[in-house]
């Protein structure tokens, strides 16, 4: 019997078990309020740039509003109930968006773009166990840092990406509140909207008016937030163009600052590596999330012996990626974020070309309508070349091949980034030995974008400072005096 | 009769035969298995692991009887069904060839006889022989060998190789699978460097397991043993068939791994003349299956024949 092709179906995720209300409003202390700006801006799906709703568009006066209902639940209520009623609150909150993790997946899906599969099996899950992770600890900040005497640090102002929303809030919002501050905290602008679900999620478990407040906008609306005199704590993460226009703001005030930035992390396999596992492990470095990773392993470097057989299996594990509607239970790489990201994604793919690099895409169809982007390889790039220098928040891998560690440890390091790398050999010793030579933040060994609440995350250099994650992440909320 | 493969050939074989990690492996799979197969796809999935079976009975109380039945079966899966494929073979044991032989008549479906003194393969190479003298002189049309795994596992890789290279030169025409129970083996780098030496010994098919041993047919091992066809392809052109066998017990096991096949090797693979479920209870899973996608019920396991 032949069987000329098998293909699958389409198995959509439904999108009716999601309500999204066709306006938003700010969620300052413990209300939704209608923005003193009367502005709102349209979010848009970026699977097929229908409008799924309109979005508050805070100013300087609703943030003054904000920082307000911060400060004042930060000294009535939140620093002085103890950590173990904290802990209570977190717990509650962690369960409850573990009870509407479906809902949570489908809304970060439409809109932010990512392929359901990993909403559902990375992003909501991994947040939940965020907040559960640091429930834990807000009765035991002691035992975390014993000998010191240490104190939250009042109101913090949190900025969060597109590219992992409720993951980042997360990331954010749960030690922030363990340690025992409230928080003003502003969404991407393209990804607001399991922000606003949070709030609900808030409301719901009860936790006092003002700890979390939730302001959405644009650029403008986080300058006004990182300038607000009464926020203690400012902590980033994004672009490093707009982190050192932050770093710039905070000079001259007592604002503590941590930075998680961009990256351009190398991915190195050596010639012992497992091969086949290396070649999935650079699917998932590179094309995971769409690319928009700030750790994504953007830069590979083969060893010169095996350099052909791996660009031979990955091209031809790339013909199986499934690129397409992100709501697609079998989509592999989903909808780019914003048709802006596109642009920038497209631009650096022509740049690319003009300097001169081998280009490899699958010959997958895109969807008509709607932000896409073929997973893309670059093959003989220069180490000069901008495609290899210049992070592009995309599906685009630059493959370079070395012949000696020291030649690629070299490489790797020359870099203004310093975030992630990974190295793939079966060698254990070579894994220690080339890691310590790295000058990165987070080092993966045979495996590629593994996150976990109990392990410290962020970067070297123009990556960023302070880490998020593990007993770690709590030192960024407190003040350490003895 | 046979040139032995000199140690030259035989270490570089072993040497370049690449480890396996685990995690990486795992993280394949659990792709692989997110993945959604409904509607049409899953119908002509289910049609095609029907048509992929080696139904097969081997026990110590087979009869003909039985044999003749499970060859009445392998050509009428379940005639209330309309259009249903046949099986691609039935797999017996070596005295029973001749009756299932007969009984298949000129149906299509292929004899596939065990060998190599099946499970254990703990006999004297001179049996062994004549054990596959005996199925093939009755008509088998496929030998499963089983390979000496304690030779393997001993390190003796040259005893291996011609042990599976004099089985195949006895076969002539027929199609050898080599059954390696990867159970017994102790590591994925093992099932790869296994799987690499019986193609270059001139498997057909390589085939994870008796179906005596536990574990069997596991999504790891299997993936590890397309990944050495594939490699052989890649640097050869030549295909060599993959055949699970064990544990693969419901459909949805079976569809995971036939879209495991089309990611890893790609769709040429997809037909029995490349792949093979070695099963004996998968049959009525997938007719179970099959019959809920054309009429949107289940039908109690009472309207399938067990035989």
């Amino acid at each position: 019997m032949s069987n000329s092709t098998w293909n699958l179906e389409p198995s959509l995720e439904s999108a009716a078990q999601v309500q999204i209300k066709s306006q938003y409003e700010l969620f300052i202390d413990g209300k939704w309020q209608a923005p003193l700006s009367n502005a709102y801006f349209d979010s848009v799906n970026p699977a097929d740039e229908s409008p799924l709703t309109k979005i508050a568009w805070a100013n300087a006066a609703d943030i003054d509003l904000a920082v307000s209902a911060a400060r004042s639940a930060y000294d009535n209520s939140w620093s002085t109930m103890g950590g173990a009623a904290r802990g209570k609150y977190l717990f509650r909150i962690a369960r409850l968006m573990q009870e509407k993790a479906k809902e949570l997946a489908v809304l970060e899906t439409l809109d932010g773009g990512k392929p359901i599969r990993e909403s559902r099996d990375i992003d909501i899950p991994l947040a939940c166990n965020h907040f559960f992770y640091y429930a834990g600890w807000a009765d035991k900040l002691q035992e975390a840092f014993a000998g010191q005497q240490i104190s939250p640090l009042g109101v913090a102002a949190q900025i969060i990406p597109w590219n992992f929303p409720l993951l980042m809030l997360a990331w954010k919002v749960a030690p922030a509140l363990a340690c025992g501050n409230t928080v003003v905290l502003k969404p991407a602008e393209t990804t607001s909207l399991t922000a606003l679900k949070f709030a609900e999620i808030c409301q719901e478990a009860g936790l006092p008016a003002g700890v979390v407040n939730i302001v959405t906008g644009y650029g403008d609306t986080g300058a006004a937030l990182v300038a607000h005199p009464n926020v203690d704590k400012i902590a980033f993460t994004g672009s490093t163009a707009v982190g050192k226009q932050i770093q710039k703001a905070c000079i001259g005030t007592s604002k503590k600052l941590t930075l998680e930035l961009g990256g351009k992390s190398a991915n190195i396999i050596l010639e012992d590596a497992p091969i086949d596992q290396a070649v999935e492990g650079v699917i998932n470095a590179i094309f995971f999330n769409q690319g928009h990773v700030c750790c994504a392993g953007s830069r590979l470097f083969v060893q010169e012996s095996i350099a052909d057989r791996v660009l031979e299996k990955l091209k031809f594990r790339l013909q199986s990626i499934y690129v397409g509607n992100p709501l697609d239970k079998n989509t592999d790489v989903g909808a780019v974020n914003s048709k802006k990201q596109l642009e920038t994604i497209e631009r650096y793919i022509q740049l690319g070309l003009e300097e001169g690099a081998e280009i490899y895409q699958p010959t997958c169809e895109l969807p008509s309508s709607g932000y896409y982007c073929k997973p893309t390889l670059f093959m003989d790039v220069a180490q000069s070349a901008r495609i290899v220098q210049e992070e592009i928040f995309g599906p685009v891998l630059t493959i370079q091949t070395f012949r000696t560690i020291e030649e690629v440890v070299q490489k790797a390091n020359n870099s203004p980034y310093g975030l992630a790398a990974g190295i793939w050999t079966d060698k254990g010793a070579r894994i220690f030995g080339v890691s310590q030579q790295l000058n990165a933040g987070v080092i993966w060994a045979n495996t590629y974008n593994k996150f976990d609440p109990a392990s410290p995350f962020g970067g070297y250099k123009e990556s960023g400072f302070g880490r998020e994650g593990g007993r770690h992440g709590l030192s960024a909320y407190l003040k350490f005096s003895n | 009769m046979l040139e032995s493969i000199s140690p030259l050939e035989l270490n570089a074989i072993i040497a370049n035969s690449p480890s396996i990690d685990q995690i990486g492996t795992l993280e394949r799979i659990a792709r692989i298995q997110a993945r959604s197969i409904k509607g049409a796809a899953k119908l002509k999935g289910l049609r095609m692991a029907l048509s992929m079976i080696d139904l097969t009975t081997l026990e110590g109380k087979d009869t003909p009887g039985k044999v003749r039945q499970l060859c009445y079966k392998a050509q009428h899966l379940h005639d209330q069904a309309a259009d249903l494929p046949t099986v691609a073979a039935v797999c017996v044991y070596p005295t029973m060839v001749g009756v299932a032989k007969k009984a298949l008549g000129n149906s299509g479906i292929k004899v596939a006889s065990v060998s190599t003194a099946f499970p254990s393969g703990q006999a004297p190479f001179e049996l062994k022989k004549l054990d596959t003298q005996y199925a093939l002189d009755n008509g088998a049309d496929e030998i499963d060998m089983v390979i000496s795994r304690g030779r393997f596992l001993a390190g003796d890789y040259q005893f291996v190789y011609d042990e599976i290279a004099a089985i195949k030169a006895l076969c002539g025409q027929a199609r050898i699978k080599v059954i390696f129970e990867t159970g017994e083996l102790d590591s994925l780098d093992q099932v790869r460097r296994i799987s690499d030496l019986a193609i270059a010994a001139g498997a057909d098919f390589i085939k994870t397991s008796t179906g005596k041993i536990q574990p069997a047919a596991t999504f790891p091992v299997v993936l590890t043993m397309l990944g050495a066809i594939k490699d052989h392809f890649d640097k050869t052109g030549q295909m060599i068939g993959m055949k699970p066998a064990g544990g693969i017990s419901s459909s949805k096991l079976a569809l995971q791994h036939l879209l495991m096949v089309k990611e890893v090797l790609g769709e040429a693979w997809l037909s029995n003349e490349w792949y093979r479920f070695g099963a004996s209870s998968l049959a009525n899973d997938l007719l179970m299956q099959y019959q809920k996608q054309q009429t949107g019920k289940y039908q109690s396991a009472a309207y399938f024949s067990i035989d």
